[in-house]
């Protein structure tokens, strides 16, 4: 019995002592070896990817939990999807406990990376990317866990996608840090999501900067406890070019950050600027929705201590309703902050409590806009409210996101 | 030899002969020259290399099924790529499986869903060659199901797992003497997962009571019968409820409109699109027995569509099937836009038309 036991604890041991590393070159059949490599690893092993360029022709899927990838470097392992045939993305994860770590996914036809109902997922310096630049045509999302838990992003670079570089959806606990977003429509969006710390993060030449969205009728909704610091957000100015029906479709070209709906948001020391139609703007969800579930106004949006200049000097008036609005409003004298100032109809007559009110802090050259929806309504009324000082107030922190790294594996 | 090189020979050594047990435990069963079912094939963990070893098959080329082995088809089936399918369950001697409400029987460990899918090489002719392109299994070992596919070599005697998937380029002609030419994808083993994941355990998607509750004839009653009334009386599955009427097959133009198209959205995507399946974050939920309009798709908005959207607002537009993104991803073939995800390079013309008449009619 006894001898029994120590042969299986060495079984057992023997497989967690020897994690694998399976070394992976490019080659004529890299799609059948590298496709084979990921399904057979086990919880643990490494597939260590060799610098080249790897052509692949079909969708890639990882569904073992516990495996690391590795390139040798965003720029030399690129795993390039121009010819690909099959599969809505370059790689599917969706075992928990993954590490990504160093290589490129390139022109993927549909997301490069998607990672679906996990816990636990680490992107390390990776780059996503259309090469061709911006195009209605490229995939939808660089950079896409959804439904997961503990979603931490780092040193990655996304450009070129027609929804948003990197895309956090009804997830939970994440962290997005020190990244580059460009030329996607939205740089980086969180949506639908509790618990996020983005920060550190260089974002410009998107269509809009950093978006907070909450949307109705999807299995998790009522997005909260978002922090959005240290961040740059600038000259986010290209065209809109997502197709139509997608929520980001009516983002207005020239926007820093965009927060809709949601309870939460604190907004401070970044630096926000160059952004054509509006530096930050802060909106309720303004399509139609049956959901009683769903709450459509931004409740507890703190600002403060962030550094804004140049908002608003070519609003994307050709294309787009919300810049319109802003330019009528404005009188020339575009704002850096706007609020649309829609709450539910009760509040507008008696007032949003207290703590749900947006908070102005200190902010270095801002000017604020807010629209007074009663008189929005009222003929011969000016609606615009610039009265900062009615808005300003100081407000706790919220907590910080804490994620445990998988230290071991990094290196 | 210092003393860690020694006790790494040593967990070496123990590694190894694990293999060369199963190894020789395999070759003493293999050997044996027996018609059954190859009950501890199934249970082993892994999948060998050649689907003969299994012995389902009496003659494999012919597809003629071993003892216990028994063949079934379904009332809605899933497209794919316009193949035929054989479909066949086994379950081992004495036990049963347990009918549950609205889900899969739940079968006992060791059973076995065996599916072949071919080609007619000529859909016009009465006696046309077929070509069988890949038989893909799902197994109930000890731990839960698990599945493989195993693709039949040019010879067309023996099928080979692959693991990481393989591709076919084959062709063949259709029933109204159409040239098709096709390039086949035989899934690889997370693929197979994708669609038989719900809430992160693989299950079957086809054989429910109610998928099943239709007539098929039976070389050993040379007759023809209901299948759910033939799997009872061969001791397959413990009961099958008297009503079961719901899920009708979208080919049958004389039954209604609505039944047939969510007959066919359920069999084709609410394996995915359930909030279980891997399509849950749409919130467009495409089961049998979702009853909710906006989950349904109906002026439902795009969430993550990308440029799935096609510049359509709507996933279901009533009344304008040309502006519903639905109907769009099913019409389409780039890999960026096409839904399902995977299991389709073709379009279904037949599926398109009666999802196009259905978003027609609705109001």
């Amino acid at each position: 019995m006894n001898k029994a036991c120590i042969i299986f604890c060495c079984l057992l041991l023997n497989d967690i002592v020897f994690a694998d590393i399976h070394y992976i070159k490019p080659s004529e059949d890299i799609q059948e070896r590298l496709q084979e490599a990921m399904i057979l690893a086990k919880p643990g092993d490494t597939i260590q990817l060799d610098e080249g360029l790897y052509k692949l022709t079909d969708g890639l899927s990882l569904t073992q939990r516990e495996v690391s990838i590795k390139g040798a470097g965003m720029y030399k392992t690129i795993l390039d999807f121009s010819n690909q045939m099959s599969g809505a993305q370059g790689l599917l994860v969706t075992s928990d406990e993954v590490l990504l770590k160093d290589f490129a996914i390139i022109n993927a036809k549909g997301d490069a990376l998607k990672v679906v109902g996990v816990d636990g997922i680490y992107m390390i310096n990776l780059r996503v990317e259309w090469t061709n630049g911006p195009a209605t045509s490229n995939g939808a999302y660089g950079l896409y866990p959804v439904q997961s838990k503990n979603v931490f992003i780092e040193g990655c670079v996304a450009i070129g996608a027609s929804d948003a570089g990197i895309y956090v959806g009804q997830s939970e606990n994440i962290i997005v840090k020190n990244n580059k977003a460009m030329f996607n429509v939205a740089g980086i969006e969180i949506e639908n999501s509790f618990y996020a710390d983005v920060y550190g993060n260089s974002v410009s030449n998107n269509t809009g900067g950093i978006l907070v969205f909450d949307l109705p009728d999807l299995p998790q909704q009522g997005g909260h406890h978002i922090r959005v610091f240290e961040n740059q957000s600038y000259d986010n100015n290209t065209d809109n070019f997502a197709p139509q029906g997608n929520i980001v479709a009516s983002v207005p070209r020239g926007t820093g950050i965009l927060i809709l709906a949601n309870t939460n948001v604190e907004i401070f020391k970044n630096n926000i600027h160059s952004n054509g139609t509006i530096n930050l703007a802060i909106v309720s969800y303004f399509q139609d929705t049956s959901d009683d579930n769903y709450y459509p106004h931004p409740r507890s949006v703190y600002i403060h201590d962030n550094i804004f200049s140049d908002s608003g000097f070519d609003p994307d008036i050709d294309r787009n309703e919300l810049a319109k609005m802003l330019v009528d409003l404005a009188n020339d004298d575009m704002p850096d902050i706007f609020w649309d100032g829609v709450t539910p109809f009760y509040q507008m007559i008696v007032g949003q409590p207290q703590e749900e009110r947006i908070g102005l802090g200190e902010n270095v050259g801002a000017s604020f806009l807010a629209i007074n929806p009663i008189k929005y309504l009222l003929p011969f009324l000016d609606p615009a409210n610039r009265d900062y000082q009615d808005f300003f107030t100081n407000r706790p922190s919220l907590e910080k996101v804490i994620i445990n790294l998988p230290n071991e594996r990094l290196y | 030899m210092n003393d860690s090189i020694k006790i790494r020979f040593f967990f070496y050594a123990i590694k190894k002969s694990r293999y060369i047990v199963f190894l020789i435990t395999f070759f003493c069963f293999g050997v044996q020259a027996d018609l059954n079912v190859n009950d501890d094939l199934i249970l082993t963990e892994g999948f060998p290399d050649k689907l003969s070893a299994f012995r389902f098959f009496e003659d494999t080329r012919s597809q003629l099924p071993a003892k216990n082995v028994i063949p079934y088809d379904l009332i809605s089936s899933l497209f794919s790529d316009y193949t035929k399918k054989n479909r066949f369950v086994y379950v081992p001697d004495s036990l049963q499986a347990k009918y549950e409400t609205d889900s899969v029987y739940q079968f006992p460990i060791g059973s076995a869903l065996i599916k072949t899918f071919y080609y007619i090489k000529n859909e016009q002719l009465e006696m046309s060659e077929q070509q069988l392109l890949e038989t893909r299994l799902l197994l109930r070992k000890n731990d839960g199901w698990h599945a493989a596919s195993y693709a039949w070599d040019d010879a067309q005697e023996e099928a080979r797992l692959k693991i990481a998937g393989a591709t076919i380029n084959t062709s063949w002609v259709d029933k109204n003497g159409k040239y098709r030419s096709v390039r086949y994808r035989v899934p690889n083993k997370n693929q197979c997962q994708e669609c038989h994941e719900a809430n992160k355990q693989i299950i079957p998607i086809g054989p429910k009571a109610r998928n099943l509750n239709k007539n098929k004839y039976y070389a050993d009653s040379e007759a023809e019968l209901n299948q759910l009334y033939y799997w009872l009386d061969k001791k397959v599955i413990d009961f099958y409820p008297d009503s079961l009427d719901l899920v009708v097959d979208w080919q049958d133009s004389t039954k209604n409109l609505n039944t047939r198209a969510r007959s066919y959205l359920a069999i084709n995507c609410g394996h995915c699109h359930s909030p279980q399946g891997n399509g849950a974050s749409s919130g467009l939920y495409l089961g049998f027995t979702e009853k909710r309009p906006i989950h349904i798709g109906v002026m439902k908005k795009p969430v993550a569509a990308g440029r799935g959207s096609g510049n359509k607002l709507y996933s279901i537009n009533p009344g304008k099937p040309e502006e519903s993104i639905l109907l769009y991803r099913m019409q389409s073939m780039d890999p960026g836009i096409m839904m399902p995800e995977s299991g389709r390079s073709l379009v279904h013309d037949e599926g398109v038309n009666l999802i196009k008449e259905w978003i027609q009619e609705m109001r």
